[in-house]
């Protein structure tokens, strides 16, 4: 697709977004809300799929668990997949179920070898189920785990070159992580495996507030400034790449994100003309 | 077991409290996992059940709710259906029996989100049936539309739901009497249609496979007074039956 700017789809927005005229604009869904048999969302997901080019961003498939992704959930993302037709699919590395539970929420594990062969076959057996490429995002850290064999940036690459994968690089979740874990962003970015990296995220955190100095990767804000930098940071190193703006917590009118989504693009329109 | 999978297994433990073990666990921010399945949990519950929300407050809700996913916490990612067994839960909790009706209301948010999501079929038309002569009528066989659901409360829990719903009050001249309605949605709305026991009655015969004919005789058993012809189309008017 064309690198341009994108938002991630609230329904409340659906009727300012048919009736929108921004250049070259799509759009991002999590696929779990719209696994369902029929009915109004169902219906509106195929209203924007005829309208935008459709970015499935999953939150589930618990591709780092010791255990292949469920294949009930596999075949919903793949039945999505086949009526919308979307440019991007991507999923977090991270897990969520593990035996028969199923937590909201992307949690961390150490990177080991054997967590990478895990990994690795998840996303090939996902990848084949899917009839497609996917991209993995790079996730936010609160906790210190022991047991790391790998550095993330390391261990991305290579699931990068075992499964043929792509990356989902949330410039905010680099924000977020390394403040939390008291690294440099930048040495991150600079050892990122920015040539998978098939579209980028950027999007608010929040200070914890339960009293610890953590970051939260909390979608409830503007993107911040340090992250608007690391993503200039990124764009002079990397080339465009199709960006979204993710909100989630305390969402403002279209217009409002529109005009955040107007900031990547004219980012990615400069960068691209002087690339 | 390997590794990585004695990790996941303490990792779960530790979020649903069994935390002594597990070493990460006792980082501060160990608490922020917790707190975000949770709270994901109950932004879930409390969008499937606007209108025990409305009835109980949300501070009441959250703390209930909060225990029902302690209890039965998710096993399927698709959180828009999460929490069936919610109105059980309810009607089974304690500090609720104050409230008799406020599982009924909880089953019939159940209903109004089942028939949210159900699969599309086109709604059977009065106009498609009306050509039918009395035999071809009598021997028609009716299928439920994939959204369209029954409610039966011994309580006006219909009545309660409607008002609540909305965010309104319940009437002060509410009746204290059983309430029956069904769940429809047409071009792509949900409605909840108060029925009488009679409508309730002729569509659940005539969706259990009982011919028209059979299902009418049924319904004049228990309810021998009632006008068959209105029945239907107030039925067929709802959208309770599919082409």
């Amino acid at each position: 697709m064309s690198p341009a700017a994108g938002i991630g789809f609230k329904p409340q927005h659906f009727d300012a977004a048919m009736s929108g005229t921004s250049d070259a604009l799509w759009l991002e869904v999590h696929p779990e809300n719209y696994m369902v048999d029929g009915g109004p969302r169902l219906a509106m997901l195929d209203a924007l799929a005829g309208r935008f080019p459709l970015s499935l961003h999953g939150v589930s498939l618990s591709l780092a668990a010791a255990a292949l992704p469920n294949a009930a959930q596999l075949q919903r993302l793949r039945r999505l997949i086949d009526r919308v037709d979307p440019v991007l699919v991507s999923e977090h590395m991270a897990w969520s179920s593990w035996a028969g539970r199923y937590v909201p929420d992307l949690l961390p594990f150490p990177r080991t070898h054997e967590a990478l062969a895990q990994l690795v076959r998840n996303v090939v057996h996902a990848q084949e189920r899917l009839g497609r490429r996917i991209s993995l995002e790079n996730p936010s850290h609160y906790l210190v785990l022991e047991g790391h064999e790998w550095s993330e940036t390391d261990f991305l690459g290579e699931l990068v070159r075992r499964s043929g994968c792509g990356l989902l690089l949330d410039v905010n979740n680099v924000y977020v992580s390394t403040h939390n874990l008291g690294e440099d962003p930048l040495v991150y970015l600079d050892t990122f495996p920015l040539h998978a990296v098939t579209e980028i995220h950027l999007a608010g955190h929040a200070p914890d507030d339960t009293g610890t100095a953590l970051l939260i990767d909390s979608h409830d804000a503007p993107v911040a400034d340090p992250v608007w930098s690391l993503y200039r940071h990124v764009l002079s190193r990397a080339g465009v790449r199709p960006t979204l703006i993710e909100r989630d917590g305390d969402v403002p009118s279209f217009t409002t994100l529109l005009a955040e989504r107007e900031r990547a693009h004219a980012l990615l329109n400069s960068e691209g003309l002087t690339a | 077991m390997n590794r990585l999978a004695c990790f996941q297994n303490d990792f779960t433990n530790a979020l649903y409290g069994d935390a002594a073990d597990f070493k990460p666990a006792h980082q501060a921010a160990f608490a922020i996992y917790r707190n975000t399945a949770m709270r994901a949990c109950l932004d879930a519950l409390e969008a499937n059940y606007p209108a025990v929300v409305c009835l109980v407050g949300r501070e009441w809700f959250r703390a209930a709710a909060a225990i029902h996913v302690t209890e039965s916490p998710p096993r399927d990612p698709r959180l828009t259906t999460y929490g069936d067994d919610f109105a059980g839960f309810l009607g089974a909790f304690p500090p609720a029996s104050e409230l008799p009706y406020l599982a009924d209301v909880a089953r019939l948010d159940r209903l109004w989100t089942e028939g949210f999501v159900a699969a599309d079929a086109d709604v059977l038309d009065a106009s498609m049936i009306a050509s039918l002569g009395p035999d071809a009528l009598g021997a028609l066989r009716l299928h439920r539309h994939p959204a369209a659901r029954t409610f039966a409360s011994s309580l006006p829990a219909v009545s309660i739901w409607q008002a609540s719903r909305n965010g309104m009050a319940v009437s002060a001249d509410l009746v204290w009497r059983a309430e029956f309605a069904i769940v429809t949605r047409i071009d792509h709305e949900v409605s909840v249609t108060p029925v009488d026991a009679a409508a309730w009655r002729l569509f659940q015969a005539s969706t259990e496979g009982a011919s028209l004919a059979d299902a009418a005789l049924s319904t004049l058993e228990t309810h021998p007074d009632t006008r068959i012809d209105l029945l239907l189309a107030s039925l067929l008017q709802a959208g309770a039956f599919a082409t």
